[in-house]
Parts: structure tokens; sequence; C-alpha cells
């Protein structure tokens, strides 16, 4: 089992692998959000409260729910980094923190955007919405650390550190904003119905989640990819590679 | 040769820190002053009047003084990697927890603590009603051990770094957010006449935690920063 996860967590082989995996997960992750989101823009009844202004939620469920379980992704290849000095975790982590802060910030966008129509206001200090702020500020630090660093691989440790620090405190964040929530009086707005969600308008829902989650992995598997040739540049197998192509 | 026991050793590496600290007298003042600063700032955004002063008054001295201490911890490993101290620290047989854990507890001491004993101070200048000031105190007092912790963690990932400044401020202020809300609310609850000891209680869980785990990433991220 060893030797396989040796094998398997080697860039080269990486490189190898994702290459193969690459297309079908490009496949999946572009039917699940063409069908998904033509289906939920098109075809799905109106809410009854909202009318057409929820459709949003096609895109903002989807990329906040990736948001969040991309920064535990990252956190955890941090700790496989700091725990085995896999090379491949840190780059995981370098590679995961600029799609996370994307989706977050597609996140808070598309929240806003719907807040106007459904809350009469673009921006709301609730609970959900800052914890998702601080979120997307979580996620800049780890970018602007690994910017800071001239050394890559120190740089690497440093960024895995710092997102297991995040990942400890994420919790303990969510939990104070709530907390800070209800502490404070909340205004009069709130969440339009908050009755569970209709199965028809749950099934395109499910779709876009997968091709959302498809798209995390399309996106950080090139990502990846492309930071070990960067790093492996000085092998012979990288120049292999790039010979070939070039001829 | 004789061998110190754990807490003698922890004792003595307390008073290295406090001896080097305590002979850059102006350094530990600077903190206190962008304290006095920041807070003067505030009635002159804001207007001199004393309701809206008092009404915001546990949310400014607490927000200022988590910059002081975010201001302060820039310094807190510099002095000691520019002299290469930092490095007979990790080859050193000591435990790197106890040494950080020293480092971080004379932090604190250095600067939280007088920042909590010059915080009533502010807190009458800013109109705040007495009610509040037992709250303030426990709450700085406790809630200041934890930002020195979370700022260590900042100050040991950027010491390498030739501009940590900003970047510090980046990585650490996301993680205070917890300890600002328990801690302003523990102050505005005081002056509302409720009861303090839920946020305050909190407090003194968080601090308790990062006392006992902030020492390893603090540790692992001068490892980091001293290997480049």
């Amino acid at each position: 089992m060893w030797a396989w996860f040796h094998k398997w967590s080697s860039p080269r082989w990486f490189y190898q692998l994702s290459g193969r995996l690459l297309p079908w997960l490009a496949v999946i992750s572009a039917v699940c959000l063409l069908v998904g989101v033509a289906w939920g823009l098109l075809y799905v009844p109106p809410d009854y409260k909202q009318g057409n202004s929820f459709r949003i939620i096609y895109i903002h469920v989807p990329a906040a729910a990736v948001a969040m379980a991309g920064y535990m992704m990252m956190a955890i290849a941090g700790a496989i980094s700091l725990v085995w000095r896999i090379k491949l975790a840190d780059m995981v982590v370098k590679c995961a923190a600029p799609i996370g802060a994307a989706l977050t910030f597609l996140a808070l966008v598309t929240g806003a955007i719907w807040g106007k129509p459904t809350w009469g206001t673009w921006w709301v200090w609730d609970a959900r919405i800052t914890s998702v702020l601080v979120l997307f500020f979580l996620y800049i630090g780890i970018i602007a650390l690994y910017e800071a660093f001239e050394n890559k691989e120190a740089a690497g440790r440093a960024c895995a550190i710092l997102a297991l620090v995040g990942a400890v405190n994420i919790p303990i964040i969510y939990w104070s904003v709530e907390w800070w929530y209800s502490l404070h009086q909340p205004a009069s707005i709130s969440f339009t119905g908050e009755s569970s969600i209709h199965p028809s308008m749950l099934r395109p829902l499910m779709l876009t989640i997968t091709g959302f989650y498809a798209f995390f992995g399309v996106a950080l598997l090139m990502f990846v990819r492309n930071e070990i040739l960067d790093r492996e540049r000085n092998t012979r197998w990288v120049r292999e590679l790039v010979t070939a192509a070039a001829r | 040769m004789k061998t110190l026991g754990p807490i003698e050793l922890a004792l003595r590496l307390l008073r290295r820190e406090l001896t080097v600290s305590l002979r850059r007298r102006t350094e530990l003042a600077n903190p206190l002053f962008f304290f006095l600063i920041v807070c003067t700032l505030f009635p002159l955004g804001l207007g001199p009047s004393p309701q809206i002063l008092a009404e915001l008054a546990p949310g400014i001295l607490w927000i200022v003084a988590l910059l002081s201490v975010l201001m302060a911890s820039d310094a807190l490993f510099k002095g000691d990697f520019d002299d290469g101290t930092l490095e007979q620290i990790l080859l050193s047989p000591v435990p790197l927890y106890t040494t950080v854990l020293m480092k971080t507890l004379a932090h604190w001491l250095l600067t939280g603590v007088p920042l909590t004993l010059l915080s009533p101070l502010l807190a009458l200048m800013l109109q705040m009603p007495s009610e509040g000031l037992g709250a303030l105190l426990l709450s700085l007092g406790c809630g200041s051990l934890v930002l020195s912790f979370i700022a260590a963690i900042g100050a040991a990932l950027t010491v390498g770094l030739k501009r940590g400044g900003v970047l510090l401020s980046l990585l650490v202020l996301p993680l205070f957010v917890p300890v600002l809300i328990f801690g302003s609310a523990a102050v505005q609850r005081a002056v509302a006449g409720m009861d303090a000891s839920s946020p305050l209680a909190l407090l003194a869980a968080l601090a308790l935690f990062f006392l006992a785990l902030a020492p390893f990433a603090i540790g692992g991220a001068l490892r980091v920063s001293l290997d480049q």
C-alpha cells in the first residue's frame, strides 16, 4: 500500500495519471453544468414568492459549497504535506487557493445580486455572509503568503501551516459569527420560506453542484500539472515531454 | 553539570525574554502610544458627542487594542532572526515548544498586559460607562493572550520575508474575528447591565486552547522560515 502511495504521489506519476483523468472529469463537469444550468434557468417553475430571481441558486449554492469543501481539502493536503513531506501535497495547497478564492468571490457576488431583489439590499451583515467573507480573507492570506516567499518549497510548507491553522479556526470563526449574529437583534429581513426545497428545483441543483465539484477538480488538476512542469523543469522526463511536444 | 527541570527551564527562558525586551524600553512604549493615538482619532472622526462615543467605545477600544497587538507582534521574532539567535534556539536541546511558549508569554506580558492596564483611562476618555470597566479589563487581559498567540503564528511565518508587515495583518486579522466578537460583546453586555460571564468564559476557553496548541504551529512556522 505504501509503495502505491509513494508511486502515486510522485509528481511524474501524478502528471501521467491526471492526464488520463482530466478529459473524463472535464466532460462530467461540462455536461452537469450545461444541463443543470439550462434545466434550472429554463424549465424549473418560478418560485411562488421570489419569482425568477431564485434561479441564481443554481450558481450561488454550488459555488459556496465547493468553496468551503475546497478549503477543507486544501487543509488536508497541507497536513499531508507537513506529515509526510510530500511535494505534491503542497503543490495542491498552492493551486487550490486561487480557485477557492474565485469560487468564494463568486458566491459573495451572486449572493449580493440575489439579495437586492429579495432583501432589498446588496449587503447584509448576516452570519452566513460574514463567515463566507472571512473565508475569502483566509484564501487571500494563503495566496499572499505564497507569493511573498522566494523559495517555492518553503512557500508551500508555510502555506500548509497557514491552511491548517485556518482549518482549525474555521469552526471557531463560524460559530462565533453565529453567536454574534444572534446577539445583535437581526434586522426584519429574513429568508423567505425556510421550508425545504421542492424536488423539481432540487434535481437541477444537485446537477450543478456535481458540475462545480467536477469543475474544481478539473481546474485543480490543470493548475497542479502546470506547477509540476514548472518545478520539475530540470528533470529528464519533463525535458523529454517538452521536446517530444515541440517536435 | 546540573540539568534544569522543565519548570525552571521555562522560567529562565521567560526571564531571558523579559530582560532582552526591557533593555529596549522605547519599543515597549510604542504599542501603548499607538493605542492612545488611534483612540484619539475616533472622536476626531466621529464627532465629540458623548452619547455616540459611549455607545461605540467597547468596539473602538477592542479594535484598537487588537491592532496594537498586531503592530507589536511584527518584531516578535525579528531581532532573534536577524542576529542568528533563532537558529541557535532551533539547534539547542531545549524543546522548541517551551521556548516559543515563553517567548509568546513574554510578548503578552509586555504588550497585552500594559494595554489592558491602560484601557480604563481610554475608556474614561471615550465616555464609556464605568459598569463596563471590569469586563473590559478581564476581556482584554484574557483576549490579548489569544491575540498574542495568533499573531505569533503570523509573525513566525513572515519573519524571514523582507516586507512582512502588511502581509502579517492579512494573515492574522481574519483569525482575530472570534476574539473581537467575544471581547467586545463582553464589554457591551456589561455596559448594558447584562451578565458578561459567557463571552468571558469563551475567551478564557480560547486562551487555553491556543496556549496548548499554538506553540506547535509557531514552532513549525519558525522552522520553515529558517529553512529557506
